[in-house]
C-alpha cells in the first residue's frame, strides 16, 4: 500500500505552538508533541459543499452586507488565485471562506471596539468554492490595520483570513493572507510566528496588474497550497494505523 | 515536492473566525441566507442514535475558551463516511460566548473498519497557530483494540467522551495535568 495517501505535514515550516511574543499562546499551547499516525479513511475523507448552497453575491464583500445599490468603503481589490496541493495540482470543488476587517481596521464583532467605525455596508466575510483548475476569486476592499492587545504597541499587517477544505479533512487549513510591502509585516507576532521568511512569504499576496481592472479595481494574487495527496488510494487503506 | 508546492503556512484564527464561519453566530444577520454551515448535521431522518456531545475547550489556567470553535468529522451509524441522506458527517460549533459550552447534536458513529466508533475533531481559536486535531471516542464502546488510541498510550483516557442514553460530555484541555492527546496525522 501506499505510504501516506496524505503527504505528511512539516510541523517545523508551520508556526510552533508556543510563541511567547505572541501572548495568546501561552495558555492555549499544548506541551506535548502531537503523536503521530498515518491517515486512515477518517481523515483522508471529507466534507463536500456544492455550488447549490452559494448566494450569488457570497464571494463579493463589498456588495453582500450593502443596502442595495450601496457599497462598502476602502480600496477595491480581486483576490484571486489558485488552490493547489503540495504536487502542484489543482484542488477543485472545495470551500473558502474568508474574514476581514473593513477599510478602517475594524470587524464587525461585538468584541471588536477599536475606535475605527463600523462601515454600514461592509459585513466582512465571504465565500466560494474553487474551480475545476483550482482557482478561486473575491472581490472586496482592502482591509486596514489595526492594533491589538499583545502588551505593546502591536499593530496587524492588512490581513484577510482564509479558511479551507480540501479532499481529507487533514488538510484542513486556517491561514492569513497578507498585501506585499506592508511594513507590519515584518512586525508582527503572529507573522513571524512563522520559524522561516520563505515561510512568510507564501502568505503575501502580490499586486497583479494583469488581472487589474483599469479604472475599476485592482487584484491581488494569493495561492494557496494544501498538504499533498496521493495519486492512488488503495483497497487496503485503513490498514494505515 | 517543489519548495513552491509546500503547504502554505498556518496562521491563527484569530478572535473573530465567526464572521467568516459561523456569520450568523456573529451577528451578521441574514448573511448566507442565515445558516451557518456545519450548525445542523441532522438535516433530515436519517436512521441511527441520536447523541448529543457537549464540550468545552480549557486553557492553561482551566478556564473555558469563549472564542473558540471546533469542527468534527465522522462516520454514520454504518461505519461509512456516506454521503448520508439527512445526515451532514460534519459539524461546526463556536464555544459559547458566556459560558464557553458548544453542543453537537448527531448521530453515533459506527465502527470503521478496525476502528471503534469515533469522530475527528479539529479546534482552532486565538492563540492556536495550527488547528489542534484529536479523536473523541465513546466510554460505552468497546475501545480495546483500536489501533488510534494505542497511539495515545497511557493518555488514552483524554480521548473518551463520558455518559451514555444518547448524551455524552467531552471536554478538551489544551495544557495542564490532563492535557487532550492531539495528533500529527
Ligand atoms: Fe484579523
Amino acid at each position: 500500500m501506499a505510504d501516506h495517501i496524505i503527504a505528511p505535514r512539516d510541523l517545523d515550516w508551520h508556526p510552533k505552538p508556543l510563541a511567547p511574543d505572541y501572548r495568546s499562546s501561552l495558555l492555549r499551547s499544548p506541551n506535548h508533541t502531537r503523536l503521530h499516525y498515518d491517515p486512515t479513511v477518517t481523515e483522508m475523507t471529507g466534507p463536500t459543499f456544492g455550488h447549490g448552497m452559494l448566494g450569488p453575491d457570497d464571494d463579493d464583500l463589498i456588495v453582500n452586507y450593502a443596502q442595495a445599490g450601496e457599497a462598502a468603503i476602502g480600496p477595491r481589490i480581486i483576490v484571486h488565485g489558485k488552490l493547489l496541493d503540495e504536487d502542484g495540482r489543482p484542488v477543485s470543488g472545495k470551500l473558502i471562506e474568508v474574514w476581514q476587517a473593513n477599510a478602517g481596521g475594524r470587524y464587525r464583532h461585538k468584541k471588536d471596539g477599536y475606535a475605527a467605525p463600523l462601515d454600514p455596508n461592509f459585513g466582512g466575510c465571504g465565500r466560494c468554492i474553487s474551480g475545476e483548475d483550482g482557482s478561486y476569486s473575491f472581490r472586496t476592499i482592502q482591509p486596514g490595520p489595526y492594533p491589538w492587545p499583545n502588551g505593546g504597541n502591536d499593530w496587524r499587517p492588512a490581513h484577510i483570513h482564509f479558511s479551507v477544505f480540501g479532499d481529507g479533512f487533514a488538510q484542513r487549513l486556517i491561514t492569513q493572507m497578507y498585501f506585499e510591502g506592508d511594513p507590519h509585516i515584518a512586525l508582527c507576532p503572529i507573522v513571524q510566528c512563522i520559524p522561516s521568511d520563505t515561510a512568510i512569504d507564501r502568505l503575501v499576496a502580490r499586486l497583479d496588474m494583469d488581472n487589474t481592472v483599469p479604472m475599476d479595481i485592482r487584484a491581488y494574487r494569493f495561492d494557496i497550497v494544501l498538504r499533498g495527496r496521493g495519486a492512488t488510494i488503495f483497497e487496503n487503506q485503513m490498514e494505515g494505523t | 515536492m517543489m519548495a513552491d508546492f509546500k503547504e502554505s503556512p498556518s496562521q491563527t484564527a484569530g478572535p473573530y473566525v465567526h464572521i467568516g464561519c459561523v456569520p450568523t453566530f456573529a451577528g451578521l444577520q441574514g448573511m448566507y441566507g442565515g445558516n451557518d454551515l456545519g450548525a445542523k448535521m441532522i438535516t433530515g431522518d436519517p436512521n441511527g442514535s441520536r447523541i448529543t456531545l457537549t464540550c468545552h475547550v480549557i486553557d492553561g489556567d482551566g478556564v473555558p475558551l469563549k472564542d473558540a470553535m471546533v469542527e468534527i468529522w465522522q462516520a454514520g451509524p454504518d461505519g461509512t463516511y456516506g454521503p448520508t441522506e439527512g445526515f451532514s458527517h460534519w459539524g461546526r460549533q463556536p464555544t459559547d460566548a458566556h459560558s464557553g459550552e458548544l453542543v453537537f447534536e448527531t448521530l453515533k458513529p459506527g465502527a470503521t473498519a478496525g476502528q471503534a466508533p469515533h469522530l475527528l475533531a479539529w479546534i482552532t481559536a486565538r492563540g492556536i497557530n495550527l488547528g489542534l486535531t484529536t479523536r473523541i471516542y465513546f466510554a460505552d464502546e468497546d475501545n480495546s483494540s483500536d489501533p488510534v488510541l494505542a497511539v495515545a498510550g497511557d493518555r488514552q483516557a483524554t480521548l473518551i467522551a463520558q455518559g451514555g442514553d444518547g448524551s455524552y460530555r467531552h471536554d478538551i484541555y489544551l495544557q495542564g495535568a490532563q492535557e487532550t492527546v492531539f495528533f500529527d496525522v
